[in-house]
């Protein structure tokens, strides 16, 4: 099967209300509290006659299964030189837009057919602001990472929170092929907020490791967190 | 009062044992004999003693004469819930009440390897006149009992018959006979190694020549896990034990085309019970098994010890015999020959000493035995076309060939090759001794006439036909796949971004495999008997056998009819003599239009054949299985014993110095996968298949955990040691040339 659609990431617009100090919560619960969905556009692969298997409102399933090899409702048919092309989705979730005016028709490729409205969860939510407001540092190798040996002993001391790292530093080990090599932080200076590796387990290249936060930042995102998990059911 | 108790709570024991054999329904007049004991026990102190001895007394009639009707009309299934029931004995209490003393080996109850499958090294004693004789045995079975919690209910794992074969070599080793008591449901299917499949392969080719007397008595014999212990000399079921290819259950949901998790009817699981003729009665008449030992009533229990007595007198007498066999004294033959008259009755151990050691003489004679014992079994269970003329004649070809063939290449050839080893052994002598003489003087040549610059190296190596004998796919034959004006998509396209696949294109010129990742599309038959091969060399012989429905299985007949006109075929297996790149092999080709390549008595005959070709004209054997789903089942056990028969013929023809070569294609499973085809040194997959020992579905069932979707693929078995390599289609006949060139038999013509 090629390509089903070209899913956006779960991606927002940084909402101003976040980089300012000044931040209100109900703004940003309300936001996700009107709307606390997501919409992922269904476009077409390529060019074919679409068959539509589901309806507006209908209810689809994502991608399931310990392998993730259940696959999804299926969406529609695409039909191009006599092979007719089954295409699935990916996420749970509702279909709330269709182009049922093309169905049996002819469409280009990349033509937005269908719309499905997949509805967020708590963790998706805190993760969604989280991406957004923290400064990722990624594997620079596939490799396995361990914090380097002072970092360590400080986070074992201090706690990871208590814990702040500048530009230079000696962040991480990075092992690989039975070689250690230091990795040393560039970026902004703050503290680590959350840790994405487990010591000893492969990382692919470009994964994110760490996210760091500024200092004067900490206080808001906790209470952002906090406000989420306390009036997110 | 006590008595009376006692009795009474046995009658009840009894009635809850009838009740399950029935499954529960009502039957006979069940209900009111459970009424009436429930009446008995709770007014049993209202009744004077006399009364109660009475009552119980009667009670205990009309429980007799249900339990003798019962057994009157045992039907399949009820023997298939004897069989699981827990109050059956199990092997631990043979161990105990047959043999003299045990002692169990590698690992003891629930610290074993796995406790499923019990080895223990036992002695047996038999009265001879006034004294006991102790003799030494190897006992081999599964256990499902004395701590059911972790036997695993006699499902063997992969290890756990591996055990059993470490321990049939340690009897080899001693010379002492094996005793198998076959306990099992089937064998645990998981792929970890060493792998479900390929260790019944390993067991069935070691057990085809075990240089022991080796016994087995079923109980329940579950297809592939009974075999795995099963290869014996003398092959004794229990009255009331069951022997089938798949369990009923299974057969049903088959049958049924039932899906997963859907109940499954009673009365088709009963049926399939019936059809498939499990029962020890059917094996018998069937010549899966040799002899039946007698249960008492409705099937022995843990207490029967008179039971006990007479399977120690029926092994014994089992062993002797086998050993007897092998004997050249005209006094045992005849004492042999007074057993035989005996047959069917219950017969007390002989009382006269038989040692049961073998010397060499006897070895080879038990070998030559139980490789007839194999090859003539289910021979009754296919049809031949031909008269009695052609009949002649094939045989008389078959001997003026061995005639030739032995003239040819043993004669002839081993002075050829005595001649030439003598002549390599004087030159090889020749040359060291000239080189010793001279490489004082070469060295000093070389030093001052070396250029500078120049290093030796090592010499080009000759090439090895690779780059010639191109094949355009698609000139020599269209696949009628091709004929088709479309497009496909390739599996792999979300992963590997390939792009839709023209259909001529694919299944002419790409030889249906994917142009960028490699996926290899399913092609028939037809396109490897004309690419693989050289042109106009297949000459297919056998081809009158054809697959019968030797059990009157309903509806196969009309199964087996559709599949004969629809492939123009009358089996599921071809076999041919064919060249390749000019080397001259035997082929058997399992394929999937008939029957989904499944194996019954008739392909078994025709693999057997074609190994016994093999071995006579001394050529490589190639097993190429186009698919194989397993055994057939609408054959039964007659179909199960082809693992055996045929891994006997394998065996027998790699022993004689053949070469044997297995290439799986598209799904290899079940049977074969884990007996004629797994027990070859050199197994080598297309890539894109799947092999393995039970489909998904199976496994979910058996082990209640689901796999994932690319268990079985070709990748996987390679890094589980079960093949040797993957093929790409496009190189099949490059290398398996490479293959017949490189790996070879001792015995094979063009070496």
């Amino acid at each position: 099967m090629n390509e089903t659609f070209d899913l956006a990431p779960l991606t927002f617009n940084l909402p101003s209300y976040i980089m300012t100090d000044e931040i209100d919560f109900d703004a940003i619960i309300g936001k996700y509290r009107s709307d606390p969905f997501d919409y992922l556009d269904v476009r077409t692969a390529h060019t074919g006659q679409v068959r539509f298997r589901v309806k507006e409102d209908a209810e689809v399933e994502g991608v399931s299964g310990e392998w993730h090899h259940v696959r999804g409702t299926l969406l529609y048919e695409l039909l191009r030189e006599g092979n007719q092309k089954k295409i699935f989705s990916s996420t749970n979730g509702v279909v709330s837009f269709i182009r049922s005016d093309l169905e049996g028709k002819f469409v280009e490729a990349g033509e937005k057919i269908l719309t499905i409205r997949h509805p967020l969860k708590k963790r998706e939510i805190i993760e969604n602001i989280l991406r957004q407001v923290l400064e990722p540092f990624n594997a620079p190798e596939r490799a396995k990472y361990f914090f380097s040996l002072d970092l360590q002993a400080k986070i074992d001391k201090h706690g990871q929170r208590g814990v702040s790292i500048k530009p230079g530093d000696e962040i991480l080990t990075m092992s690989l092929m039975k070689r250690d090599t230091p990795v040393y932080y560039a970026g902004e200076p703050g503290i680590i907020h959350s840790v994405y590796f487990q010591p000893g387990i492969s990382i692919p290249q470009g994964e994110p490791l760490l996210g760091i936060c500024s200092q004067e930042k900490l206080p808001m995102i906790q209470r952002i967190i906090t406000r989420v998990k306390a009036e997110w059911e | 009062m006590d008595d009376l108790r006692k009795r009474l709570l046995k009658t009840e024991e009894r009635t809850n044992y009838l009740s399950q054999i029935k499954d529960g329904v009502e039957w006979g007049n069940l209900s009111g004999l459970r009424e009436k004991f429930v009446t008995l026990r709770d007014r049993f102190y209202e009744y004077t003693e006399e009364q109660l001895s009475e009552e119980i007394g009667a009670f205990e009639e009309s429980l007799s004469f249900l339990e003798g009707r019962c057994e009157e009309t045992l039907t399949s299934m009820d023997r298939v819930r004897i069989v699981r029931n827990p109050h059956r004995f199990s092997l631990k209490d043979i161990l105990e009440n047959v043999y003299e003393d045990y002692t169990e080996l590698g690992g003891a109850e629930e610290v074993s390897i796995d406790p499923s499958m019990v080895a223990a090294r036992a002695s047996i004693v038999r009265r001879v006149k006034n004294k006991s004789v102790m003799q030494q045995v190897m006992v081999i079975g599964h256990e499902k009992g004395h701590g059911e919690e972790y036997r695993n209910g006699g499902c063997s794992k992969p290890w756990g018959n591996e055990k059993a074969l470490r321990y049939m070599k340690v009897a080899e080793t001693e010379g002492i006979p094996i005793h198998f008591y076959i306990f099992t449901p089937g064998s645990f299917p998981v792929e970890d190694y060493p792998g479900a499949g390929q260790q019944i392969a390993r067991n069935l080719y070691a057990m085809a020549k075990l240089r022991v007397p080796m016994i087995s008595v079923t109980s329940e014999g579950g297809s592939g896990g009974a075999e795995a212990v099963g290869m014996a000399d003398a092959r004794l079921m229990f009255s009331h034990g069951y022997y089938s290819v798949i369990s009923p259950e299974g057969a049903a949901a088959i049958e049924g085309k039932i899906r997963e998790g859907e109940k499954m009817p009673k009365e088709l699981v009963e049926a399939c019970a019936e059809r498939l003729h499990i029962t020890a009665e059917e094996n018998l008449k069937l010549g899966t098994i040799d002899r039946i030992v007698y249960e008492p009533a409705l099937g022995a229990k843990r207490d029967d010890f008179g039971f006990f007595r007479q399977l120690k007198s029926e092994i014994i007498r089992a062993t002797d015999e086998v050993v007897l066999k092998t004997k050249s004294l005209r006094a045992f033959r005849a004492y042999e020959l007074t057993m035989k008259k005996r047959e069917g009755q219950v017969v007390e151990e002989p009382h006269i000493e038989i040692s049961w050691e073998l010397n060499e003489d006897e070895v080879k004679r038990l070998l030559c035995y139980r490789s007839r014992k194999y090859r003539a079994m289910s021979c009754q269970a296919y049809s031949e076309e031909g008269s009695t003329c052609s009949a002649f004649c094939r045989k008389a070809r078959r001997s003026m060939a061995k005639l030739y063939y032995s003239f040819r290449y043993d004669l002839l050839k081993s002075q050829q090759k005595q001649v030439k080893k003598v002549f390599q052994d004087v030159s090889g002598e020749g040359s060291v001794l000239l080189k010793q003489v001279s490489s004082p003087i070469t060295a000093a040549y070389d030093f001052i006439s070396r250029k500078p610059g120049v290093r030796p190296g090592k010499p080009p190596v000759p090439g090895s036909g690779g780059g010639e004998d191109p094949i355009e796919f698609g000139d020599i034959y269209t696949s009628p796949l091709a004929n088709e004006d479309r497009t496909v998509t390739c599996p792999n396209a979300e992963k590997q971004g390939c792009k839709d696949l023209w259909v001529p294109d694919l299944y002419g010129e790409f030889g249906g495999v994917c142009e960028n990742c490699g996926h290899h599309f399913p092609l028939e038959y037809q396109w490897y008997l004309k690419h693989l091969f050289d042109p106009d060399s297949i000459r297919e012989f056998n081809g009158g056998v054809c697959a019968g429905n030797p059990l009157t299985y309903p509806g196969f007949e009309k199964k087996l009819q559709s599949a004969i006109a629809k492939t123009g075929r009358k089996s599921g297996i071809i076999t041919f003599d064919a060249r390749v790149m000019g080397v001259d092999l035997v082929v058997a080709m399992l394929y999937s239009d008939f029957r989904n390549g499944t194996v019954g008595a008739a392909e078994g005959e025709k693999f057997v054949r074609a190994c016994e070709s093999a071995k006579l004209k001394r050529r490589p054997l190639l097993s190429y299985v186009h698919t194989t789903g397993g055994i057939r089942i609408h054959e039964g056990t007659l179909g199960v014993v082809q693992m055996p028969k045929c891994t006997m013929a394998v065996r027998e023809y790699i022993d004689s110095g053949g070469l044997y070569i297995v290439v799986y294609d598209n799904n290899s499973y079940a049977g074969p996968v884990a007996s004629f085809l797994g027990c070859s040194p050199y197994q080598f997959a297309i890539r894109s298949s799947r092999v393995g020992f039970a489909g998904p579905r199976v496994i979910r069932d058996t082990t209640g955990e689901d796999i994932p979707p690319d268990y079985h693929n070709a990748r996987n078995a390679l890094q589980r040691g079960h093949i040797q390599g993957i093929w790409d289609r496009r190189e099949f006949r490059r290398n398996l040339h490479k293959s017949l060139l490189t790996m070879g038999g001792g015995n094979l013509y063009y070496r």
